[in-house]
């Protein structure tokens, strides 16, 4: 076996690490370590004077193990690996230990602590150096199609944006028809846009984009493979069949919960928002008087979360009731109103312009409702209210599908406590999973409305098509900018 | 922005201009000043031996001029490009030829005083607007005393006293007599739901006072905060958790009702007068530090783009997108993303990054010219 011999490069980083520990103290402490068979201090490690010095350090002291001390990988491993290979190192016998942004920022006041934690940082550096092995890099070929699964405003979204990049999109739906949950309203929150003609404009474009193929009535039964090559199998009408592809997005929705066993739920005189949206659309909404409920079994110990819409649409339709028979007596009672952005806030104004009631009461004193009487304790207004009404509408959250739980298990990708899917970085990778190559966007991932499912179908077509087009990424040139005199 | 900065396709721009912009040839051709920094991008690797020997003190923007910084500087500490500049409106070289102090010391020679601004040109088939923000200054709102009571601060100061690179190294420190706050007042809808100045909601502000208020009380366990607000719409993943979570470990209290005025108090103390909206009664409150939530608009040069581009925006200045094509602008080839088109937060502005990305893309792989699709 080859004799092991390491390089420890403690890196000053001007006054970034220097300043805030005893560089000196940790080479030394460095050099002691097993099998380190040579230490240097760098002013800058990264400098063209520093990435000389460590080139020089390998051929002179036969090194094949080289670990840096200084800042984050994610700025400079690819200079430093590139040194290693110049100098006829495996670049993958490198590590990289950062005793700047984990230990000299972090530590600006304690030098003697901050010295010993970076004596830790470099000696466990050290130990997994030592079990370093050649790696070499392997090439895939990228199968360009992607795979969505839920056909839905999103998946259609994400479908006909890959579709426009010059990409083959499978998409594939459960339901015997496209159109998912948006199918099903009568008008879209805030611009009042008809939903089942935006439905039925986006199913028409899937249908004619010819990159786009559809599989409905279809379930994903198996799930295999890795970023650029998986393999999907589903069963559509009593056959399997499986696609290759080399992306997949998942956008399988959620849907209202049903409010059964909720504040008189009937189905008939006290309905769901979806159930009234059903009515809007077909004209089939009868009585005068009419109270929606919101946080209809939301906010509570079953379901803690905040669905993010339900408010909007339970002020949309008292606002087109309201409008369509200004006589009619419209109430809304509420915990709290989340009417965020420009918009939504506009939409509450104004319904409460045309006349509009709210009411709001607090999650310790819900309202009860009995034969077409609401009754409730505005604990705003210090009163009790009583308000007679032909129809109650109960504003319930948005659930997951319970497709979730089978779906996550096959595409190895994690839920949240809620059952919605969990993206791999709740912040800053919203629309991508933690696997490589899988993607999620709309209500499957969170409640929110359809121009924010929208931007995330937009967006997880982005992030797909950044694997799926790096088959034909060859020859891309840098941009070069015209400098004037 | 590292893996912006050191991406090999993408060329970064930074303190440069964009002055006009035509289409041409089916694209846009832009023309942009590189305003000049005197020090050379390429050379500079940010080591600080200039600014620790300048000896010009200025306000430092950064930290909300809560401190000061050197006229040559490094605008913070993670930005990228990260290289130094002088700023000729301070600089003593610059001014009047004396100093030149920092130039002595690079080692790597990288100080150039003779570095002009330049013209440079770019042609490209599409455009992404990501202008941002900036905060409602709380002046005018006279009867919360901004600028006047000195322990009452915006949202964006306390974020600079909360952070470790901040004046006080992230120490809750009062203006006015630098000792510990440990009763803090948060004042929501600064500016936000106000027929006056922002009639909309601003969308962030009740989720980033309830973190304020939760990272008070990390740095300091006697911390106790109470958030006044009306609607607590915290609508995101997670975001109940978090208040729920806030309310009972963290020792925030929600009072609901809108402050009607800030008075100062003994010991250069706050004095809030409120009424509780749920006891119907009219109380007052008195603590170490107010934080005014204040409202969130478009960055002041947002309508001056539109003009110049023939983007439609709104009267504040917000770009004005469909619900359906959510990225798109009214006008061709121009795409828009995050705060720049009405309030988001960073997942939801990270989404429409990439769904900007993702249009201004079909158009540039399409090879196809603007208007000919």
């Amino acid at each position: 076996m080859e004799e092991i011999r390491v390089g420890v490069f403690i890196c000053n980083c001007g006054t970034n690490i220097a300043g805030f520990l005893d560089t000196g103290v940790v080479a030394e402490y460095a050099s002691t370590l097993p099998d380190v068979v040579f230490t240097r201090e760098n002013l800058y490690s990264c400098s063209e004077a520093g990435i000389t010095d460590i080139k020089t350090a390998i051929t002179e002291n036969r090194l094949n193990r080289v670990v840096v001390a200084a800042c984050t990988p994610l700025t400079h491993e690819p200079t430093f690996r590139a040194a290693c290979s110049d100098a006829g190192v495996n670049p993958y016998l490198f590590e990289f230990v950062n005793i700047r942004e984990h230990c000299s920022w972090v530590h600006k006041e304690e030098w003697d602590a901050g010295t010993t934690k970076a004596k830790d940082l470099v000696r466990m550096g050290v130990a997994r150096a030592r079990l370093l092995e050649p790696q070499e890099r392997i090439r895939a070929p990228v199968l360009r199609r992607a795979v969505v699964i839920g056909g839905g405003v999103s998946g259609m979204t994400v479908a006909l944006a890959i579709a426009r990049k010059n990409l083959d999109v499978a998409l594939i739906e459960r339901e015997k028809k496209l159109g998912g949950l948006v199918g099903e309203l009568h008008s879209l929150y805030p611009g009042g846009r008809d939903a089942g003609g935006y439905v039925s404009a986006l199913v028409e474009a899937v249908k004619a984009e010819e990159r786009v193929k559809v599989f409905t009535g279809a379930t994903i039964t198996d799930v295999a493979g890795y970023i650029g090559n998986y393999s999907v199998t589903l069963r559509s009408k009593a056959k399997e069949l499986s696609i290759e592809c080399g992306a997949i997005v998942v956008t399988t929705g959620a849907h209202p919960l049903l409010p059964e066993g909720i504040l008189g739920y009937d189905g008939k005189r006290v309905i769901s928002l979806i159930e009234l949206e059903g009515k809007l659309a077909s004209g089939r909404l009868k009585g005068s008087s009419f109270v929606f409920i919101t946080c209809a079994g939301a906010r509570n110990a079953e379901h803690p979360y905040c669905s993010k819409i339900c408010c909007m649409v339970a002020v949309k339709n008292a606002l087109l009731i309201k409008e369509t028979v200004p006589d009619s007596r419209v109430h809304v009672l509420y915990r709290d109103l989340m009417c965020y952005g420009l918009e939504n806030e506009k939409l509450l104004r104004r319904a409460k312009e045309v006349g509009v009631r709210f009411i709001s009461y607090s999650k310790d004193e819900p309202p009860t409702v009995e034969k077409g009487v609401v009754r409730v304790t505005g604990d705003v207004m210090g009163r009790d209210f009583e308000i007679p009404c032909d129809m109650v509408v109960l504003a319930t959250p948005l659930v997951p599908d319970d497709g979730a739980q089978g779906l996550s298990r096959l595409l190895k990708v994690p839920l949240d406590a809620d059952r919605f899917f969990l993206e791999a970085h709740v912040k800053l990778r919203p629309v991508d999973f933690s696997s490589d190559g899988i993607y999620v966007a709309g209500t499957a991932r969170w409640p929110g409305s359809v121009r924010e499912s929208v931007e995330q179908s937009l967006g997880a077509a982005s992030r797909a098509s950044i694997p799926l087009l790096a088959s034909v990424r060859t020859g891309a040139s840098r941009w070069s900018i015209r400098m004037l005199a | 922005m590292l893996d912006a900065g050191r991406h090999p396709l993408i060329e970064l721009l930074a303190y440069s201009q964009v002055e006009r912009v035509s289409r041409e040839n089916g694209g846009f051709h832009v023309e942009i000043t590189r305003k000049a920094r005197y020090v050379d991008e390429n050379i500079c690797n940010a080591c600080g031996d200039c600014v620790a020997k300048c000896p010009t003190k200025v306000p430092n923007a950064f930290n909300m001029n809560l401190d000061e910084r050197r006229a040559v500087y490094l605008y913070f500490d993670q930005g990228i490009p990260s290289v130094m500049t002088i700023d000729p409106d301070y600089c003593r070289y610059l001014k009047d030829g004396k100093c030149g102090v920092c130039a002595k010391v690079c080692e790597k020679g990288a100080v150039d005083f003779e570095q002009k601004s330049r013209g440079a040109t770019l042609d490209v088939g599409a455009i992404v607007l990501a202008t941002g923000l900036t905060v409602f200054d709380p002046t005018p709102l006279t009867q919360y005393g901004y600028g006047k009571i000195k322990n009452v601060i915006t949202g964006l100061e306390y974020e600079r006293l909360i952070n470790a690179t901040g004046p006080t190294g992230g120490h809750l420190n009062r203006r006015s007599d630098d000792q510990l706050a440990h009763r803090v007042a948060y004042v929501q809808c600064t500016g936000s739901r106000d027929l006056n100045y922002c009639d909309y909601c601003s969308s962030v502000c009740c989720m980033c006072s309830i973190k304020d208020a939760m990272l008070g009380r990390e740095h300091d366990p006697e911390s106790v905060s109470y958030i006044f607000h009306t609607d607590l719409r915290n609508v995101g993943k997670w975001f109940q958790r978090y208040q729920t979570r806030g309310e009972e470990e963290y020792g925030i209290n929600f009072v609901r009702g809108r402050v009607a005025e800030i008075a100062e108090g003994p010991d250069d103390n706050p004095v809030l007068w409120y009424e509780d909206t749920r006891t119907r009664k009219v109380e007052k409150l008195m603590v170490d530090m107010v934080v005014l939530a204040t409202a969130a608009l478009p960055s002041p040069d947002a309508a001056a783009l539109g003009d110049m581009l023939g983007v439609e925006v709104d009267r504040y200045g917000f770009v004005v997108t469909d619900d359906a094509a959510p990225a798109d602008t009214s006008a061709e080839g121009i795409f828009a993303c995050g705060f720049c088109k009405g309030p988001c937060d960073i997942p939801e502005s990270v989404a429409q990054a990439s769904a900007a990305a993702s249009r201004a893309s079909e158009l540039v792989l399409s090879g196809a010219p603007v208007g000919k699709r």
